[in-house]
Parts: C-alpha cells; structure tokens; sequence
C-alpha cells in the first residue's frame, strides 16, 4: 500500500492517488460513496485556497452517518437511500476549512447500530487483513479504509465504543472525544446524550491534528461546552509522573489470551517509560452494557422516528392508502432488524408503567457508573488502561445469530461512553495475525494529555509485532 | 338531581418572537406554505435544537404575570407521537419539570362575582405544523411553516364552575398576556387555543366525574357555547342513566355541537423523556427578579390606579383598559391638559370606533386634548368638535384650531351679531313668542335650535340663550 499520512503534496495529486487507493480498496466494501470527480473538485478546491490550513490536501473519509451536500448520506439504511442534505455537518465544514479534502462516505452498521459492520443494507465491511472477519462496528468501513491505508484519517461515531473497537480490530488509532468536545450537529442522531463525532487515524499524530481541527464549542449544538478547541499535544519523551491506572473489572479470568499478553506488555512498558502502574476498581462498570442497552434504544426509537415516509427518503404508500399504513409499510421495509429491534426495546422501556423500572434506573446506574471514574481520577489517576476488546476481530457470521453475544463485544468500551469521558484506542501488537487495542481513558476534556501519552506508546511499541 | 360543573382550561399562547423556538425561521403568519422552514424544523437528519432566549423570557415574563414560581431548572422533553404535521415523530415540550406551577388570575365571574383561578403550571413547548384538506383533492397537504412555533402552555386547575365562568377567565387571561407582551393571543390566527376539560358531579359531592376534553373553538364565545352543549350532552348521558366516557370532542361552529372524534388510541402514551439534545434550562435568581422588575403595569394595577388617580367610575375604567394602547391613549390626552372625565369620554365614544376600524389612533393625543381644550373654551361647540375630529383624522398636520377656521366651525359670540339672529328669528316666529310669552317656557329650546340654524351652527349657545331670555321678557 502506498504510504499517505502526513503528506503535504497539492491537492490535484493526493486526489488521484487517493482515488486509486479506493478503487484498489473496492473488495473491502467499504465505501458506500465516492467519486474521482469529487475528489478532483475537492483537490481543486484546497489548492485554491489562499492559506493552506493545517490539514491541507489531507483526505479523510466520513461515516455515512454525517451528512454531506455533495454525496448522499444513507447511514446504511434503506430508508435513507438516495438522500442528500441540504446542509454539510458542521464537523464536514470544520475540515473542509482547515484544508482536508472529503474523500469518500464510509460503510456502518445501519444507523451506527452494531459492532461488526454485518448490519449494513449495503453489505458487510471486510477486515482488511482477512475478508472472513469483521473489521468491528459500526464505524467499520472507516476503520478499514484507514487500516487499509487509503487514507490516513477518518471520521466515525461513538455512541457505545464505535470507533474504539474497531480500531482495535483494524488496528489503527480511535479516539472518541469528551461528550460535548465535539458538535454534533449533522451527525445522524442515535443516542444523543452519548452520540461523539470520532476520530481513526493511521498515527496518534494525525488523529489529533484531526480532533483538533473539528472541537470546540458549536452555536448550532447546545450540548456542546463552551471551552477552546483541543490542542493537538506535544511530543513527550517519556512518562515520568504519569500515573497509569488498571480496573481489575477490565482484566477478566477469562479475557483471551493474546488481548492479555499484549496489556501485559504495554503496563510494562509504561512502567519502563517512567509511569507508575496501580491497580484501581471500577465496580459498577459491570451494568455498562445493560444501561447502555436501556438508554441508547430509548433515544433511537425517539430519534428514528422521522423516518417516516411523510417528508423525505423512502415512502411506500402500502394498500390501504392511510397514513398509518404509509407509517407502517414505509419504516417495515426501510429499518433492518437490529434498528426494528432496537426501535422496539426502547419503545417497550419508555412505556408508561416501565419507565422507572428501566430507563429511570439506567440514567441512576449511568450516574454511578461516571462516579466510578470520578473517584479513581481524584485519587490521583492520570489514565486509565484496559484491553479495548475482549477478542481480536471474531469472523463473519460468528454473532449475528446472538444479538447479546454481539452486544458484549463492546463490554470494555460503553462504560466511558456512558460517563461521557474520552477514551482511545492505541494498536499495542498482534494475536495471530490479529491486531489488539489497548484502551487509555482520561478525565473529562483531558484528550491533549491521553494522546500525548499514546504517542509515547506508539514510538516504544512495536504494533505490529506478535505478542504471547 | 342538580349538577355542578367543573371546567379547567389549557391554553396555548404563541409567544411574540420574531424566529422559532429552536431554530432561526420567521413566525411571520400567512406566509406561503412551507417558506419559513430550516434543517431543524423539517425535522431532517443530524439537526439540532438550540433554544430561543427570547422565547424562555417572554414565557418567564408570562409566568410572572400569572403569579407563578418560576423554576430556577427546568427540563425540556420529548412527547413522542406520529403525526404528519409532527417532523421529528416527537415534540419537544416540558413535562415533569416545567417553567413554572403555582399561579392564579383574579376575575369577575358572571356567577360567583369576584374570584381567583388557579394557574396550575406554565410550560414552554414548540407548535407543530398544519394539515391542509383542501388544497390538493383527495390528498393531505403538510404545511411546517408552524412547526416549531414557540408556545407556552398555561393549565388551569379545575376552579371554574361554568361556561360563562370560563369565558370571563379566558377574557382576563388574554388581558394578562396582552398587557405583559407575552402574546398577542389571536384566536383568529391561532396564536390563543383553548382545549377545555368538563365534567359534571352532583351539587355537594367533591369527587370529580369523569371528565371530557372539548377541542376546536376559535372563539372565547365558541368557547362558551361548546362547553354548554357538553355540559348538555353529559347532563343527558348521566340522566338516562349512562356513563361518560373519557373522550375527546370536536366543536362544530356551525350547528353549535360537539362530537367524540374517532380515535382509536384514546390513552396515548407520550413516552415523555428529558430530551438529551437540550441541556437543562437553568434561570438565574437574579435575572427571574430582573424580569419581575421590567414587567409592565398589569390590568388590575392599571384599573386601580385610573380609578383613583383619575376619579373615574370602574365602568369607565375597565372599558379604557381594555386594551392597552387605549388606556395608554387616554392618559396620554389627559397628560397633555385634557380634563380627565372628558377624555374619558372621548376615548370611550369617537377614539374608540375609530381604533377599532383602523387599528390606530388617527388623531395624536396631543392634538385631541386640543380640540377638548377649545370646546371648554367656547372656541367650537361638541358637534363641531365631533366634526373637526374626522376631518382631522385625515390630516396628519394641521392645528385644530385653524381646521376650525377653515370650516367655519369657530363659535360666533359676539353680541351683535348673535342680536341680529335673535332679532331674525323672533321676527320668523311671531306665533311661538306669543305662545311662549303665554307661559310655554319649553319654547326656549326651539328657539335656541333656530339660532343654531340660521348661524349655521356658528351661534355659541351659551351667549344666545341669554339673549333670547331677554328679549322675549320684554313687552311689546
């Protein structure tokens, strides 16, 4: 694969280098939308530009799930098919402004729900180093496209470690930003108090030049905070005075045996590197799936409800003619079944009379679960670090018949989602072939620092090396 | 068996912003359809709500008026539903932490005399569109020019006892909102809607009955009208035996009755839920007091002070404060050096009927203290200053007194020349002298209307009656 991050070269040529990069990529399905003309237009564009920006000529892929006015944006979905917006995210302008060129729109599970990219309309994503796995969800296809090296960053999703864990599978760095770190407005919505814009990158560096280049505060997004946009971090020798904390919740008996090796490995390195490594506990961290399987439902079933066939996307009448049938056939047809499941879970525990039960105890777990991490980082811990993935990659196939099997691939990363804090995920070595993530959360806003650590780890850690 | 009714009433006022609750289109009503419509109140992917301040301070300035705690926190929420004229599938309101609870109007009941309603809470919430039946044949149009529209939603406790009762309440309330510059509250152009719930139990018994929600009047007296028909219909029901069911009713304006609408789904479940694209909206102390303190003069307070600081009676007074750019016109006029009780007059008869065809005010209030100023003169009788009053109206410059001129208005009181048409008329009417000098003194008032005419209403009334009295004393 030819090498693409940071380069600096006019816009006119990453254009038709990346364009072959994603027609040589086509097998991994990736991508759901691109175009030499658009890119050509986009080089064009940045080449015109009187100050090149700090991302100049850089071409990032978007989750099809962040609308676009030049290229449909379908979130993988039927019910969206063909649709474009009359409006760019204010993540895409963020970009655009700063130099980077939009390379193409990226394959996810629909609507972002999934932890596998099989749960798209469009077919499933491959893992670009074996076709019969999975490349993680649901930002897989910008996993894959990064991984693959057709471009050196990408946007994705978070709403429960969707970027995280594929990036762990692909091997690449993911960054998901503090919730309200990052505007929200033009990303699709799913979970909104958990949605984040997120960031994969070939290197730590250009995933933050990226974050950097998209933070800060949005007028047009209220939950966003009112702080400066994140700095991109500078380079640290080492980690002396870094304290490391590991959640013995995270490191199960059973958690496999290459994923084990390789956060063996990398404690000892921060150890090596001047870091003092302590054991800390994150008890409620063990409700994260289940709360998080409450919550985030409940806001889709809200949030997908404009998917309704009256104003735009998919409509089928159906035989009746009535608007309850154009409701009924329309969103029948148009959702697949992870999102008519999800639909009905959240439905079912907003309900009069199970409200209490189910969502308001999830937001009281919720609450106690970012207690959790409170209490550790105010005693003293810079970071936290855990396996990003119980597993490698899994194959094709493998949990699509087990929805809750495929939930608790993300059992290490919803609890940060939850808590809202930032997390990343830093390839650390390979199992059997298989790429692994280590995790490193921080504090709230304290992205600068978590990546300023991970870029330290990147230079003393071989990736790609075989760990036991 | 005597019924009590027990009616409580939900109003939706719009409130007077220039944009929408949580976007940046116009409210302009009667635009085109669809033409005031964005990203976020189409409802298309990945758009946002961002609340609108001056929406969150009319509403708060609203909950002031009613005599409500206004929540330091409150919390929007999603009322889930589908509904074509409902972009999102859900609207975004307040529900189990509104703006504010705990208010009251005071009002003169038709049956009860003086009385105080409850206002049992103010939330904020945005409209939805419009479903128009008539435009396309056999289709439904959706107009979202609406849509997002921000209202505030006033619910009453059930303290009203009668239709007439519900009328009056609904009058002082608009009044309230009106004054304070919450709403216009239009009923005609849906910026006021009333949704009434009755129901009716026995004369002494405290439980409430069942109770019915009566939609779709468009007027305070269409109010009136439907909640007496339902109070009808239930009396009927319950009479014959039967039991009220827990309905929804439409009003029809025409044949002036009610009719349960055919909904399958009759116990909706919203699935409210705090909306996580809205952070709680938190309200400083000190800017709820800021807002206390800016309110305006409110209708009570207003009465009050006219009536003492003006003498006038309280009929008087609860006409010129109707509205508040007449109560604010007539003190105008008497600031300006009319006499209070005449301004009063003025303002209630020629200003009223024509604000109330134009919608302004043609003459200033200056000018018009004028033209009161030169009747207590002498200067021109009432009728001529009835007369130069519509002739003005359509200058926008010209001094009353030199319109007077121009007309020949001014009153003539010199003794010769009233003399002249005094001698002119006794001289016309030989046989009324005679019958008044036989004692017919009611003559006099002829006499005086004769005068009047022949000066062509220049006569001054006042210099010809004395006049007259002394020639016809006179022997022949």
């Amino acid at each position: 694969m030819t090498a693409t991050a940071g380069q600096q070269g006019s816009g006119a040529a990453t254009a038709r280098d990346t364009g072959a990069r994603l027609t040589r990529a086509e097998p991994l399905n990736a991508v759901l939308h691109w175009s030499q003309e658009l890119l050509d237009a986009e080089g064009a564009r940045v080449d015109a530009m009187r100050t090149p920006g700090p991302l100049a000529a850089m071409p990032v892929a978007l989750k099809d799930n962040i609308v676009t006015v030049e290229q449909p944006t379908t979130c993988a979905s039927r019910i969206l098919e063909g649709y474009v917006s009359p409006y760019n995210a204010t993540v895409v302008e963020r970009l655009r402004g700063a130099g980077a060129m939009i390379a193409a729109k990226t394959n996810l599970d629909e609507f972002a729900m999934g932890s596998s990219t099989e749960h798209s309309a469009f077919g499933r994503v491959k893992h670009p180093l074996d076709p019969a796995r999975v490349p993680g969800g649901s930002s897989g296809g910008s996993a894959a496209l990064v991984a693959a090296g057709v471009v050196p960053a990408a946007l994705g999703s978070e709403t429960g470690g969707s970027v995280r864990q594929p990036a762990s599978f692909c091997g690449v760095l993911g960054v998901k930003p503090s919730y309200g770190r990052v505007s929200r407005y033009g990303l699709v919505a799913f979970g909104s108090s958990l949605d984040c814009v997120s960031v994969f990158g070939r290197t730590v560096g250009d995933a933050s030049r990226v974050l950097s280049t998209i933070s800060g505060p949005d007028p047009l997004d209220a939950t966003t905070v009112d702080r400066p946009p994140m700095g991109v971090p500078k380079a640290l020798p080492d980690l002396r005075g870094l304290t490391v904390g590991l959640p013995a919740e995270y490191f199960p008996a059973d958690l496999d045996g290459g994923v084990a090796a390789a956060l063996r490995r990398t404690a000892e390195q921060i150890r090596r590197l001047g870091g003092e490594v302590r054991e800390v506990s994150l008890p409620n961290s063990k409700y994260a799936v289940p709360t998080y399987y409450i919550i985030a439902p409940a806001e889709a079933a809200a949030n997908l409800a404009r998917y309704d066939g009256v104003r735009y996307g998919r409509r089928k009448v159906g035989r009746d003619g009535d608007i309850r049938t154009l409701y009924r056939t329309t969103r029948g047809e148009g959702f697949g079944d992870e999102v008519r499941r999800r639909i009905l879970v959240g439905t079912y525990v907003l309900s009069a009379g199970y409200y209490d039960a189910y969502y308001r105890k999830a937001q009281r777990v919720r609450a106690l679960i970012a207690e959790d991490f409170r209490r550790v980082f105010e005693a003293g811990v810079d970071l936290l670090l855990t396996p990003t993935t119980p597993t490698p990659a899994f194959k094709a196939g493998e949990k699509t018949e087990d929805p809750v099997s495929m939930y608790l691939a993300d059992v290490f990363v919803c609890s940060m989602s939850l808590a809202g804090l930032p997390a990343l995920s830093l390839p650390v070595g390979r199992s059997e072939g298989l790429p692994v993530g280590a995790q490193l959360v921080a504090p709230y806003f304290q992205e600068e620092r978590m990546l300023a650590a991970a870029g330290v780890l990147e230079r003393h850690l071989d990736a790609a090396a075989e760990v036991r | 068996m005597v019924w009590e009714t027990v009616i409580g009433l939900e109003v939706h006022v719009q409130l007077q912003t220039r944009t929408k609750m949580f976007c940046a289109n116009r409210t302009t009503f009667g635009d085109p359809p669809n033409t005031n419509v964005c990203p976020v109140c189409l409802g298309l992917p990945g758009a946002l709500p961002v609340p609108n301040a001056e929406a969150i301070r009319l509403a708060v300035r609203g909950a002031i008026a009613l005599g409500c705690t206004v929540h330091e926190t409150s919390v929007f929420a999603r009322k889930n539903y589908f509904y074509p004229d409902l972009p999102k599938g859900y609207q975004i309101s307040q529900f189990d932490r509104p703006l504010a609870t705990g208010g009251s109007v005071s009002f003169d009941s038709p049956d009860r005399g003086r009385m105080a309603v409850g206002i049992t809470r103010l939330h904020v919430e945005e409209d939805a569109g419009k479903l128009l039946h008539d435009r396309f044949p056999g289709k439904t149009a959706v107009d979202l020019n609406r849509a997002g529209i921000p209202l505030a939603e006033i619910v009453s406790e059930p303290d009203l006892r009668s239709p007439g009762e519900a009328r009056a309440y609904l009058t002082a309330l608009r009044q309230i909102l009106v004054y304070a510059g919450v709403s216009e509250c239009s009923m005609e152009q849906g910026s006021l809607r009333v949704d009434a719930n009755l129901s009716i139990r026995p004369a002494g018994v405290t439980k409430l009955g069942t109770k019915t929600e009566v939609k779709n009047m468009n007027s305070f007296a269409n109010v009136e009208r439907a909640l007496e028909a339902e109070r009808a219909r239930q009396e009927a029901l319950v009479e014959s035996g039967r039991r009220v069911e827990q309905v929804t009713l439409l009003f029809n304006a025409a044949t002036g009755q009610v009719k349960p609408t055919r909904s399958k789904e009759e116990s909706h479940d919203y699935r409210y839920f705090p909306d996580p694209d809205l952070p709680p909206l938190v309200l400083t102390p000190a800017w709820i007091a800021e807002l206390r303190a800016e309110l305006p003069e409110l209708p009570e307070a207003k009465r009050q002070r006219l009536e003492r600081a003006y003498a006038l009676s309280a009929q008087d007074v609860r006409v010129l404060t109707a509205e508040v750019p007449l109560a604010r016109y007539f003190e105008s006029v008497v600031e300006a050096g009319a006499d209070a009780k005449t301004a009063a007059n003025w303002v209630m008869g020629e200003v009223m009927i024509s604000y109330n065809e134009r919608g302004s005010f043609p003459l200033s209030a200056s000018r018009l203290a004028e033209l009161i100023g030169m009747v207590r003169e002498g200067v021109v009788s009432h009728q001529a200053a009835k007369r130069l009053y519509s002739e003005l109206a359509d200058s926008s410059d010209e001094a009353p007194r030199a319109a007077a001129e121009r007309l020949g208005l001014v009153q003539v009181s010199d003794q010769g020349a009233l003399t002249g048409w005094v001698e002119d008329v006794l001289a016309a009417h030989p046989g009324e002298v005679v019958r008044f000098r036989q004692g017919e003194v009611k003559l006099m008032s002829f006499f005086v209307g004769q005068v009047m005419k022949r000066s062509k209403g220049k006569a001054d009334p006042k210099g010809v009656q004395p006049l007259l009295q002394e020639r016809l004393s006179q022997t022949v």
